[in-house]
């Protein structure tokens, strides 16, 4: 089992024959991941690979494969509308890859996706891997393995570095999230900390964090109140610079800087095992499953 | 992107917000020649991307045109948080009664525009959200919405008993949020909303920042960008599409993705060094994109060692590996380099890196922990 995606998991590519969506659908179907469908508006009727059936819009997809998860390789200008169109085809699992979308586009477009009960993962983010089961995005699979460790990531490569380790080390992963750096974001921690926290497979979580915002504090609260499992937490960006800021709307919303401290600080006040360095996930998740037996 | 207030100002006029009249100055005789304009005391502000000008002294009173001048003078190059001052506003003075805060932010938290108004605005406005959080109302927007005319007044009300006060600051509220969305702002600030002494309601102030996601699509407001405010090597870098931060170490780094870009200099500091920047090259790895980022970091002279860390998903490592070459043979780069590379096309990048006598490490820790002890070693 895992969270989010599996076996079960049939993916429409909206933008599968861009640069970027023909790359990464390629990646996919040779990771077994079940790509049924891909979306170019102007270039249905045309098959990718071959294989693929490309539909003009996702509802004609959906008719046709029943596909029940998107992911999202459009340009940012375009991305809003392709998220939203996903939702309005019944999409459940939406999974927005694109980088640079407009902040009040995706503000605009959540409550949308809300209200037709669909998840959004994203947008700026690397995707999940359900390792030996699916991959919906761009995390390359042959540096994750099937396992027990649930991961959840603001980051890309950092994942990438931390997923590694962790694979090189005999530790697999029951699903990897990368839930994406932009400020707004359809999934955050705290989601993906509940899901993992009632998946049977999952017996210890990887939390990844970064400077900014406050989300990771809110999550350590979480972990705090509702996760009994195990977490092993990171944040990035101890040495980064403070930003000249403008304005005081920032202090005064969240009452906090989102520095490095702060954020550390939370996750050790809520039992959370702090690596100092990607490498020390190793250890820290090897004491954590030591813990449980 | 943060606006100046100049710039600030117009984008809020624009929307009808009404604010005292002025004019924005280069030298101290334009300066003098708004001054004479407008008549009567007015304010010289220093426009610069920073808090605390009033503090700096780059905020004064000029009773006469001649005065404008001189204090013009005194301001313009002044540094304030290392930032020279180029421009400064010129605006005429008004009487004060009272002083409100009205801004506007994208809150992570609550995912929409949050309206935050207080009755005691002013320099002090944090201070008062640490000490006395119940003076600071706020407002969640939905965006399908919008700012709803009875919640507008239901927030001026907090902030005037005078009913025609109140609707005044209503008004420019909702004039607020206009100008936020129309310019994909991720914040717009008013502080101070003043009451004058003849009973207006005025913006005396104004920030916004506009999302730079929006600025593709939007040249309007892409051209309010003040370069000159940036550090060269940081205008440089994002022309060649790169992210960068300059920092005072001697370990320059060129890393792949924000998150490592941010780990990579922390395990530097880990391990006794000192980062001298932050870079990210981003998802697509042009190989030109590594000879820009390898210029702008080998023109630092405090840089003694350079680590490249790049760990390949959609970014191709043999990219970064025809890259590295390139530079290398577009010019001469003096200082030792340490290379890490592993994922997408390795084998590849490895035999590239080879054929030109370089070698490459596939683990973080070594790569940064060799770095830094060839940077000490230099120093």
């Amino acid at each position: 089992m895992s969270i989010f995606a599996g076996n079960a998991t049939r993916v429409v590519v909206q933008g599968i024959t861009g640069r970027d969506g023909s790359f990464h659908t390629r990646q996919m179907m040779e990771y077994g991941t079940r790509v049924v469908a891909g979306v170019t508006p102007g270039k249905g009727g045309q098959r990718f690979h071959d294989t693929v059936p490309v539909f003009h819009t996702v509802a004609e997809a959906v008719a046709a494969t029943d596909a029940n998860a998107s992911v999202i390789y459009v340009p940012p200008a375009l991305a809003a509308g392709a998220i939203a169109e996903a939702a309005d085809a019944g999409i459940a699992l939406i999974v927005c890859i694109t980088e640079g979308i407009p902040v009040l586009d995706i503000v605009r477009v959540l409550p949308f996706v809300r209200e037709r009960g669909a998840r959004l993962i994203g947008p700026n983010c690397p995707g999940l891997i359900s390792p030996g089961a699916a991959k919906i995005g761009i995390i390359p699979g042959q540096i994750c393995a099937p396992g027990r460790v649930g991961l959840v990531s603001r980051s890309g490569t950092l994942t990438y570095e931390v997923v590694n380790h962790l694979t090189k080390n005999g530790i697999g992963q029951s699903t990897c999230v990368g839930i994406g750096g932009d400020p707004i974001i359809g999934t955050n921690f705290i989601d993906v900390l509940r899901a993992f926290q009632d998946d049977a497979d999952t017996d210890v979580i990887v939390m990844m964090g970064e400077i900014g915002g406050t989300d990771e504090q809110k999550a350590a609260e979480c972990v705090r109140a509702q996760v009994t499992k195990p977490v092993v937490g990171f944040i990035a960006g101890q040495t980064a610079p403070k930003g000249r800021r403008m304005g005081h709307a920032g202090a005064i919303i969240s009452g906090s800087s989102g520095t490095a401290e702060e954020k550390i600080a939370a996750f050790e006040a809520a039992g959370i095992a702090v690596m100092r360095r990607p490498i020390d996930v190793v250890e820290l998740v090897q004491t954590a499953v030591r813990g449980k037996r | 992107m943060n606006l100046h207030e100049y710039q600030a100002r117009s984008l809020l006029r624009a929307a009808g917000v009404p604010m005292p009249d002025g004019d924005v100055a280069s030298s101290p005789a334009e300066a003098e020649s708004i001054a004479a304009r407008l008549g009567g005391v007015v304010v010289i502000k220093a426009q610069v991307h920073a808090g605390g000008r009033g503090k700096a002294g780059g905020v004064k009173l000029a009773k006469t045109s001649s005065e404008a001048y001189e204090h013009a003078a005194r301001i313009l190059g002044m540094s304030i948080k290392g930032l020279e001052v180029q421009k400064v506003l010129v605006v005429p003075a008004v009487g004060i009664a009272s002083e409100a805060y009205v801004g506007l932010i994208l809150d992570r938290e609550s995912q929409c525009p949050v309206l935050m108004v207080s009755a005691a605005g002013g320099v002090d406005i944090e201070e008062v959200a640490a000490t006395t959080p119940e003076k600071i109302h706020r407002l969640a927007i939905d965006p399908r919405y919008g700012l709803l005319p009875h919640r507008a007044l239901g927030l001026a009300l907090t902030l005037y008993e005078d009913f025609a006060a109140a609707r005044a600051a209503a008004g420019i509220m909702q004039q607020l949020y206009a100008a936020f969305v129309a310019n994909g702002a991720s914040l717009a600030e008013i502080n101070p909303l003043v009451r004058t002494s003849m009973g207006q309601v005025l913006a005396l102030d104004a920030k916004i920042s506009v999302d730079d996601n929006e600025l593709e699509r939007r040249p309007d407001l892409a051209m309010l960008r003040d370069e000159s405010a940036e550090a060269p090597s940081e205008v440089a870098a994002r022309r060649a599409g790169l992210t960068f931060i300059k920092l005072d170490g001697n370990v320059g780094c060129i890393v792949n993705g924000a998150g490592l870009a941010m780990a990579t200099m922390d395990l530097v500091k880990y391990y006794g060094g000192e980062p001298a920047n932050f870079l990210d090259i981003g998802g697509s790895s042009n190989p030109e994109k590594v000879v820009n980022a390898l210029r702008i970091i080998t023109a630092d002279s405090n840089v003694k060692a350079i680590l490249f860390n790049i760990f390949g998903g959609i970014t191709r490592t043999d990219d970064v590996a025809n890259g590295i070459v390139a530079a290398t043979k577009e010019f001469h780069v003096k200082v030792p380099v340490v290379i890490r590379l592993t994922g997408t096309n390795e084998q590849v990048a490895l035999k590239i890196l080879e054929g030109v006598g370089m070698r490459a490490l596939s683990d973080m820790d070594e790569a940064v922990r060799q770095a830094v002890t060839l940077a000490r070693e230099a120093a």
